[in-house]
């Protein structure tokens, strides 16, 4: 047992902080909630992408660093530390690099590979459809062999990052007569082919990075598959650990956290600052207890990976625990500010740069994206702890 | 990062977990917990030949110059088994302090002896206020020639009532009431002017209340440095908290498994209860919040055993531990049904001993103020 890091991966952390810090100063861009997924920043990609830390687990011979996945964890930590605007290569070295150097051909990795590592692949995740949530394998939209074509006709929701991808990662059906499961295939596409259709979908919050995307008779070549026709189900499962496992699920909203506890040491009441009064403090520490219990939860599914396995009830477990957080984390800064945590960011008066209000509204969708917690904790009860299905 | 017990951990894990259902199943609980002794002599002297009252003491002290790590793979299997008896008074309080705290001359003196299992020892701490701070400490003693005098009431004393040696901590400068003054001594448990009275508890484990009318107390029984004594308490404190995570691990670990168990076999309706989405939710939430316990209370154990600075990653584990254990239970009985709630049933041993456990050296409040502090609130 060792819970520390190796003086190489605190190094490298710091470097990280180092470099965003240096970002943040230069006036380039504004650490803020959500920047994950919703801070569109291809200047910013481009400079993370020369340091080598995009593609950081992938192997040498793809032009990754072949490093751990503690490793990937401290760099995404801290991003997600200083909000900054990584949304135009999330996604893609998340999960899709990492699926397409497991189930890829040579040919796709050869043509892909690169352009994500550069940073110029926005890659949109097109799984969910409107009849298509937690029971994703009935989903609709076709795949039918034509030739040496698929021609894709249908529509998935929910794609995040849907107007600014250049990519699709597709699931559709390429078997209709098959049980659902079975006959589900997976397909990386481009994203300006004719016959998509991208239609914006603002969200309570009033900002837009779900879209509705529609498929009109998309003739897409057939080496767009990746992996196994028919087999695509059981891939997407796969890389759902991943999409759930990492610190995101724990820190989109921790730029709030940070103001928060500023807030309460700079705003006085009765002459004191708000950060001595008893009630306060205690609410502070059980936020920042709850953040260092998820953060063990999180360095766990990092390890399960390292050791070579996909962290399957590890990372559904950490996913449900980690969003519940961000969403109390909002919560209790509403309470804090009282009155004040009603102003929208565009608001006068309005404390913490409006991130209260943000991350209160959007935080709803933490715990719906990459499996609702709900499905989190069956596979928590069926895979973990062998309970019997219905 | 390395999250996995050692090859060596495993095995204390599995002789320490058959030994213990062996000797310990609930009827024998059950039997000890209502005697006047609260434990059994002939298994203390079994445990003591397994090395475990020594383990985490240096060789040259008869120990087994294992780890504190090492102790707590060996304390939660003692939660799980809801040991009763002065395993962990004598080992923790005691054993711990001495080493931590003592001369040279005092460590050969006692630690042998309680890594042969020969003497009990307990710490005898806390008082009226039953509150883990420095002003709680009223018992005074007072010089006398080559002596000190004893006089006050500890109240919550662990295991007392058997104790061969106490470790009291009092205030030996009248004028202060702070952290100033207070000074930990090694004291004969039968000595003259000392009454007990065993509290009954929750979970039925001895604790008591502990009256020193002019106890004399020689001056070479001075543990630690005089006056400064507050900054061992603390420590004490910090250890005792982290080994008593261990033991709530292992209470709410059994208490998980007992209920998926029982899930799995109960049937309503013609089909198992644990085939019912609600509970398999209340069984997820149930090992989140066990497997959160887990690696904080590992984290902190880990540093300790390292020598690591841990202020921090102690208050978070025991605030966790304290909250969760109460999460954990409450739905293991709402899952058992009935029958958990019936005095034969083995899971009521883990909801009082959960209990216990909580607000036991210091609950979540407690340990909140201490995080805001560490935040620089």
């Amino acid at each position: 047992m060792d819970f520390r890091l190796s003086e190489e991966q605190e190094k490298f952390r710091q470097e990280v902080r180092d470099f965003l810090e240096g970002e943040i100063k230069q006036g380039l861009w504004q650490p803020s909630c959500d920047a994950w997924i919703m801070g569109h920043d291809p200047e910013f990609t481009k400079r993370v992408s020369q340091r080598g830390w995009i593609g950081l687990t992938w192997p040498k011979e793809y032009g990754g660093q072949g490093r751990s996945f503690v490793d990937r964890l401290i760099l995404t930590e801290e991003m997600l530390r200083y909000g900054a605007p990584a949304a135009c290569h999330w996604f893609a070295d998340r999960q899709i690099g990492g699926a397409i150097v497991h189930y890829g051909t040579e040919e796709q990795r050869k043509e892909l590979l690169p352009k994500i590592l550069k940073g110029e692949a926005y890659v949109g995740l097109g799984m969910s459809e409107p009849d298509a949530g937690s029971d994703l394998a009935s989903l609709k939209t076709k795949a039918v062999g034509d030739g040496d074509y698929y021609v894709i006709d249908g529509q998935k929701t929910w794609t995040s990052g849907g107007s600014r991808m250049n990519w699709i990662y597709l699931v559709a059906r390429t078997d209709p007569d098959a049980p659902k499961h079975r006959g589900i295939s997976e397909f990386i596409i481009d994203a300006s082919l004719p016959g998509i259709a991208v239609q914006p979908i603002v969200d309570i919050t009033g900002g837009v990075h779900f879209n509705e995307v529609f498929f009109e008779n998309v003739r897409i070549p057939k080496k767009c598959l990746i992996g196994e026709e028919n087999r695509g189900f059981y891939q997407v499962l796969n890389q759902l650990d991943y999409e759930r496992s990492g610190m995101e699920r724990l820190m989109a909203n921790y730029p709030l956290f940070k103001a928060l506890i500023q807030y309460t040491k700079e705003t006085k009441r009765n002459g004191k600052p708000l950060s001595e009064e008893p009630v306060i403090r205690s609410k502070l520490a059980q936020l920042k207890i709850e953040l260092e219990i998820g953060r063990l939860h999180m360095y766990r599914v990092a390890v399960v990976m390292d050791e070579g396995r996909a962290p399957n009830w590890e990372s559904s477990m950490s996913k449900a625990y980690g969003t519940a957080f961000e969403q109390r984390l909002a919560n209790t800064a509403i309470e804090i500010l009282g009155l004040y945590g009603q102003l929208s960011p565009q608001s006068k008066w309005v404390p913490v740069q409006g991130m209260a209000y943000h991350s209160y509204l959007s935080s709803k969708g933490y715990s719906l994206q990459a499996g609702t917690s709900e499905i989190l904790k069956n596979i928590l009860a069926l895979r973990k702890l062998g309970l019997p299905t219905g | 990062m390395d999250l996995a017990l050692s090859e060596e951990q495993e095995m204390l894990k599995k002789m320490a977990r058959d030994f213990l259902t062996d000797k310990f199943p609930k009827t024998v609980v059950k039997e000890i917990e209502e005697s006047e002794l609260g434990y059994s002599p002939e298994s203390w002297r079994e445990m003591a030949e397994l090395g475990w009252m020594g383990l985490a003491l240096p060789e040259k002290y008869g120990g087994g110059d294992m780890s504190f790590l090492d102790l707590a793979v060996l304390l939660e299997e003692m939660g799980r088994a809801c040991l009763p008896g002065p395993y962990f008074s004598t080992v923790v309080l005691g054993g711990l302090t001495i080493l931590d705290a003592g001369s040279e001359e005092q460590k050969q003196e006692y630690l042998p002896k309680i890594a042969s299992g020969e003497t009990i020892f307990t710490l005898a701490l806390t008082e009226f206020s039953a509150r883990y701070d420095a002003a709680a400490i009223e018992t005074k003693a007072t010089t006398d020639k080559d002596a000190y005098i004893l006089n006050g009431t500890k109240l919550f004393v662990p295991d007392a009532h058997v104790a061969d040696y106490m470790l009291v901590v009092a205030r030996t400068d009248e004028k202060s009431k702070g952290e100033e003054g207070i000074t930990i001594f090694i004291v004969d448990a039968k000595s003259p002017g000392i009454s007990y009275t065993v509290l009954k508890t929750i979970a039925n484990d001895k604790l008591c209340e502990v009256v020193f009318d002019q106890v004399k107390v020689p001056k070479e029984n001075v543990l630690g440095q005089l006056n400064q004594g507050w900054s061992e308490v603390q420590k004490i404190i910090q250890r005792t908290a982290v080994a008593k995570c261990c033991e709530m691990v292992g209470c709410i670990q059994q208490a998980l498994d007992m209920t998926v168990d029982y899930a799995k076999e109960r049937k309503q309706y013609d089909r198992p209860i644990g085939s019912f989405q609600v509970i398999q939710h209340y069984c997820a939430d149930m090992v989140t919040d066990v497997d959160g316990t887990r690696l904080s209370t590992y984290q902190a154990a880990w540093m300790l055993s390292e020598g690591l600075s841990c202020t921090q990653e102690v208050a978070i584990a025991k605030a966790w531990a304290g909250e969760a254990c109460q999460r954990v239970m409450a739905l293991a009985h709402q899952i058992h049904g009935a029958i958990g709630v019936t005095i034969d049933h083995d899971l009521q041993y883990y909801t009082r001993r959960a209990k216990a456990a909580e607000v036991s050296f210091g609950d979540a409040n407690f340990y909140r103020e201490i995080v805001a502090q560490e935040m620089r609130l």
